[in-house]
């Protein structure tokens, strides 16, 4: 048990465990005290000065984020001194800031705004200090644009990139006036470490760090009667969207969603979940038979374990940090670029439409996808299987741009073919889920019978745990699967790239022993995304979790190899998992790139 | 006008001095006797801040991790300082000596000198100094080595936390506190962080006991100081003076009789005009100084000797905090408006304001002293500012 400290905030007599901040302590009053570069997920920096606040008896003002709660404190959150102090602090902000606010792509959702706003700022008090620095704009990478004019120096996303990450593409540059965040050698973002996860892009408080959006790219698509526009929608997607379209975080907007995506006038209203279905038969059919070649054949040049492939950034990230381990890596496509390929074949063939003419949109709660979606490797239809991806929150902007009463609107299905999914497809939006999904096939498969998990509910991978392993014990196997008969499935799941990283270095030690591991770059999963809405924090993404699991367990369907839609793409043109069509479209390879 | 001359002390550079007899009279007494003699004395930091040496050591041994260090802060970087440079010149075993005796105190076993980058031309001579320093502890028994560790020439790595930092191999910028270093310093273990001059004199007081030390100096000012004497001054150099003098008896030994102002404490210090000379004592009871005093005659402007302070802190902040960082640049940009005519006269005045926000809101000491030769050059000399 915490030792317990009895303080004075405002007046007010409270009682919090030792080591309490000053600002949490407040906040069980009930008193917001401003904050910019405070982040719930990340470690104190305590160098934005703006939550300040009076401590009786000292002589300068505390940084209440930093300050630990002391016995006998009395402290004062808005008094005179403290009030002066924290305007002062963030005109002096403003005046190293590009304030064109109208301009701004995070307009409206900026926090250096808001606080501009709450304290009234009128004429501008101090020297505009914009024309005498030499601002730069950073918008080579396809999917985050990074501008030094509008950035207050929080280092939030330079916490984020070392601690969630440890990836530190991000980090802090030269000193005093000249103090800016920068990269290796001020290179391009595009040409460092940067997985373009868009976790930074997600707690910056200001326009600094935003996705490169292609909302207009897609309008025109859409206005442009030559083309037949399909629009698929990620899995976590659904969970989050609510968020920007003034609904409770953890609604689940999946059919209003849809309808939102008919209105803005999409041809074909389509699903990612249809192509992690058919990840999850591919996947699984090449966990199965990497096993069959090592326990079997003995085959030397086989690698395990075997890891997910599902998360740009996770991929980029181990093409920088653990080439030597690309082997490993599943082969499958992500299912955006699984769907990308299939739209302008399959999908093509089907409805009979010349794939020449086909844009394939995709809505994704990430923003690596819009640098996956620009790799070489991804244009196996021939043509570039997806042409634009927009985040979450750029869905929100053009179903705002259209007018359109998102809350009140009917809820209605996919469309056909590729619009059909499982609930095993839902929660690869939810870190572990695709593991889940995963093993809910791949031991059917194997032993002819529902994984021995009450309600096929694998509860060890589920939760926000950032290292999560789990053992299947495979016991009474179908004859052709008798090489795995007692075989015990190793499992591991890790979610953001610290954690990662963890599980990697095991392995390279030797300290671990997996046949399967799920890795997504983002905390929580997919639906901790960079390109979900703005603000994140664990109880935000906990309630997203919870929507998941909730779409999961009301399909009627669980399990991916029962989706009718995947059975009839086997026997209409894929023939087999694995198969000649598989790879020719399905599967990919990656290269290695240097750390700087 | 007073005309006793200054009392010159001969503490620090003393030279009949047995650093092998001083430690061996300190392993004799026990730590609490060391603690209680300089607690005796009154020492207190020489860096500027003026912290009871006595209590952060007492402090720091106290603490239950057992892992501990004594670092010197070596990173003299305040302008018109270079007292420590000397110190480290002519008498590196007191150094080494006071280490070694706070060693004994808190139980570390490893102590580090952080030296200013630019003083890496003392680093030949010191580390020969040291080898035979260890061999001397050798000799003793005294299980302790000191490292020299190079600073790369940032201002703000002599902040402690930001000297932490760097030594981490991290860049400098200054932590929260607290913790303090007495609880979390280097590597977050329990540390003393002491001034070259501190350690110097906590070895003296080992050797002469507190009372000589004590003898000197006023009640809240113990003792005698080191200053780094520069400007208008026909005899700039290095001095060692009883502490409790004020301004005015210090420019008449030192200044060139036309003196109109002393920036005492280097840029981050306070700059005393002619008319607070005689009212103004140098010490922790007027104005603290680390050692830099810098001497201005009539010639002098100002507002130029404002602005190249200015433009040192715009440099020199780490950039971290808002106010420091960006306090710094309005202050410069500030006074140039007024001069050229852009902004009004009363601009000072909100400028001045904002020098209030900067020393209760900055992250660090220094960020908190930054705007101190702000306030008291605009308040001193508001029309030379202007016209």
């Amino acid at each position: 048990m915490a030792k317990k400290i009895k303080l004075k905030i405002d007046g007010m007599l409270i009682t919090v465990d030792e080591g309490t901040t000053i600002l949490k302590a407040a906040k069980q009053l009930s008193i917001h005290i401003p904050t910019l570069c405070f982040h719930d997920d990340l470690c104190v920096a305590g160098n934005c000065r703006v939550c300040v606040v009076e401590m009786k008896g000292a002589k300068t003002l505390h940084a209440s984020c930093a300050m630990p709660v002391a016995e006998g404190m009395e402290i004062e959150t808005n008094s005179l001194k403290v009030r002066t102090a924290r305007r002062h602090i963030i005109e002096l902000l403003l005046s190293e800031h590009n304030a064109k606010c109208t301009t701004c792509y995070k307009n409206g959702n900026c926090e250096l705004q808001n606080l501009a706003a709450e304290y009234k700022i009128g004429e501008e008090t101090f020297i505009d200090l914009v024309p005498h620095k030499n601002y730069t704009i950073d918008a080579y990478s396809p999917s985050i644009i990074k501008d030094d004019s509008k950035c207050i120096r929080c280092q939030r996303c330079v916490r984020t990139c070392e601690e969630l990450q440890h990836v530190s593409a991000l980090g802090v540059a030269y000193k005093g006036d000249k103090m800016k965040i920068s990269t290796f050698f001020e290179h391009p973002m595009l040409e460092v470490v940067c997985t373009n996860c868009g976790q930074c892009v997600i707690r910056c408080p200001t326009g600094a760090l935003v996705e490169r959006n292609y909302i207009d790219e897609v309008w025109d698509a859409i206005y442009n009667e030559k083309k037949h526009v399909v629009v698929q929608t990620a899995p976590a997607v659904r969970v989050a969207l609510g968020e920007d379209l003034d609904m409770p975080t953890g609604s689940l907007v999946t059919g209003k969603m849809v309808s939102a995506l008919r209105r803005l006038g999409f041809n074909s209203v389509l699903d990612t979940d249809f192509t992690a279905d058919l990840t999850i038969i591919e996947e699984g059919h090449e966990l199965l038979s990497r096993l069959k070649r090592a326990l079997v054949d003995k085959d030397p040049t086989v690698k395990l374990p075997m890891t997910t492939s599902c998360s740009p950034g996770w991929i980029k990230f181990i093409e920088h940090t653990y080439p030597e381990y690309l082997e490993n890596v599943s082969t499958c496509k992500s299912p955006q670029q699984m769907f990308g390929a299939l739209a302008k074949t399959y999908y093509a063939q089907k409805r009979g439409i010349d794939p020449a003419n086909i844009i394939s949109v995709s809505i994704m709660p990430c923003t690596a996808k819009k640098f996956e979606a620009d790799r070489p490797e991804m244009t196996s239809s021939g043509y570039k299987d997806v042409d634009f991806v927009l985040t979450t929150r750029e869905l929100a902007v053009m179903i705002k741009q259209a007018g359109l009463d998102f809350e009140h609107l009917e809820e209605s299905k996919y469309d056909s073919i590729m619009g059909e999914s499982t609930g095993a497809a839902v929660i690869f939006g939810a870190t572990g889920g695709v593991m889940e999904a995963a093993l809910r096939t791949a031991y059917e498969v194997v032993t002819g019978r529902e994984v021995p998990f009450n309600g096929l509910n694998i509860t060890p991978v589920r939760g926000m745990d950032g290292v999560k392993e789990a053992a299947i014990k495979i016991e009474k196997v179908k004859p052709e699967w008798s090489f795995l008969e007692g075989a015990e499935l190793k499992t591991v799941v890790a979610h953001g790239l610290t954690n990662a990283k963890k599980v990697m270095d095991a392995v390279r030690d030797g300290k671990a022993n997996y046949h399967f591991i799920e890795i997504m770059a983002c905390p929580g999963g997919c639906l901790g995304g960079g390109g979900q809405p703005i603000p994140t924090n664990a109880e935000i993404r906990a309630k997203r979790a919870e929507a998941i699991y909730a779409e999961d367990a009301g399909k009627p369907i669980r399990k991916s190899h029962e989706n009718p839609e995947i059975v009839k793409i086997y026997q209409d043109f894929l023939k087999e998992p694995l198969g000649h069509k598989s790879h020719e479209l399905l599967h990919t390879h990656y290269k290695k790139r240097e750390r700087y | 006008m007073s005309n006793t001359k200054l009392k010159r002390v001969d503490l620090i550079f003393e030279k009949d001095c047995s650093a092998k007899e001083i430690l061996q009279k300190a392993w004799a007494m026990t730590k609490e006797q060391i603690i209680n003699e300089l607690l005796e004395s009154g020492l207190k930091g020489r860096g500027g801040a003026g912290f009871p040496t006595a209590l952060k050591w007492k402090f720091t041994g106290e603490q239950p991790e057992t892992e501990r260090y004594i670092i010197c802060n070596a990173d003299e970087g305040e302008p018109g300082t270079f007292k420590d440079r000397e110190i480290l010149f002519k008498v590196p075993e007191k150094v080494f000596g006071g280490m070694t005796v706070c060693a004994r105190v808190i139980e570390a076993k490893e102590g580090f000198i952080y030296l200013r980058g630019e003083y890496k031309f003392l680093l030949p001579e010191l580390e020969q100094k040291l080898n035979a320093f260890h061999k001397v502890l050798d000799e003793l028994k005294i299980p302790f080595r000191i490292k020299v560790i190079m600073g790369s020439g940032a201002y703000i790595c002599g902040e402690e936390s930001a000297l932490f930092e760097s030594m981490e191999g991290k860049r400098g910028e200054p932590r929260n506190k607290p913790p303090y270093p007495t609880i979390s310093g280097f590597r977050s273990k329990p540390t003393v962080i002491n001034n070259v001059e501190t350690l110097v004199y906590a070895f003296m007081i080992g050797k002469h006991g507190a009372q000589k030390f004590k003898d000197l100096g006023t009640a809240d000012s113990r003792g005698s100081k080191v200053f780094s004497v520069s400007g208008d001054t026909p005899i700039p150099g290095i001095y060692e003076l009883e502490l409790g003098m004020t301004v005015e008896q210090f420019v008449e030994e030192f200044g060139d009789g036309d003196t109109k102002a002393v920036q005492v404490g280097g840029a981050s210090g306070f700059c005393v005009p002619r008319k607070k000379f005689k009212a103004t004592i140098i010490g922790f009871e007027g104005v603290p100084t680390g050692g830099s005093m810098m001497i201005f005659n009539s010639s002098r402007s100002m507002y130029n000797v404002l602005k190249n302070y200015i433009e040192f802190f715009e440099e020199e902040s780490c950039g971290q905090c808002t106010p420091c960082r960006v306090g710094c640049q309005q202050l410069k940009l500030g006074i140039e408006a007024v001069k050229k005519g852009e902004k009004h006269a009363a601009y000072l005045d909100q400028l001045m304001k904002l020098t209030q926000t900067m020393k209760i809101t900055a992250k660090c000491g220094l960020g908190q002293s930054v705007a101190n030769s702000f306030s008291s050059i605009v308040e001193n000399f508001r029309e030379e500012m202007i016209y």
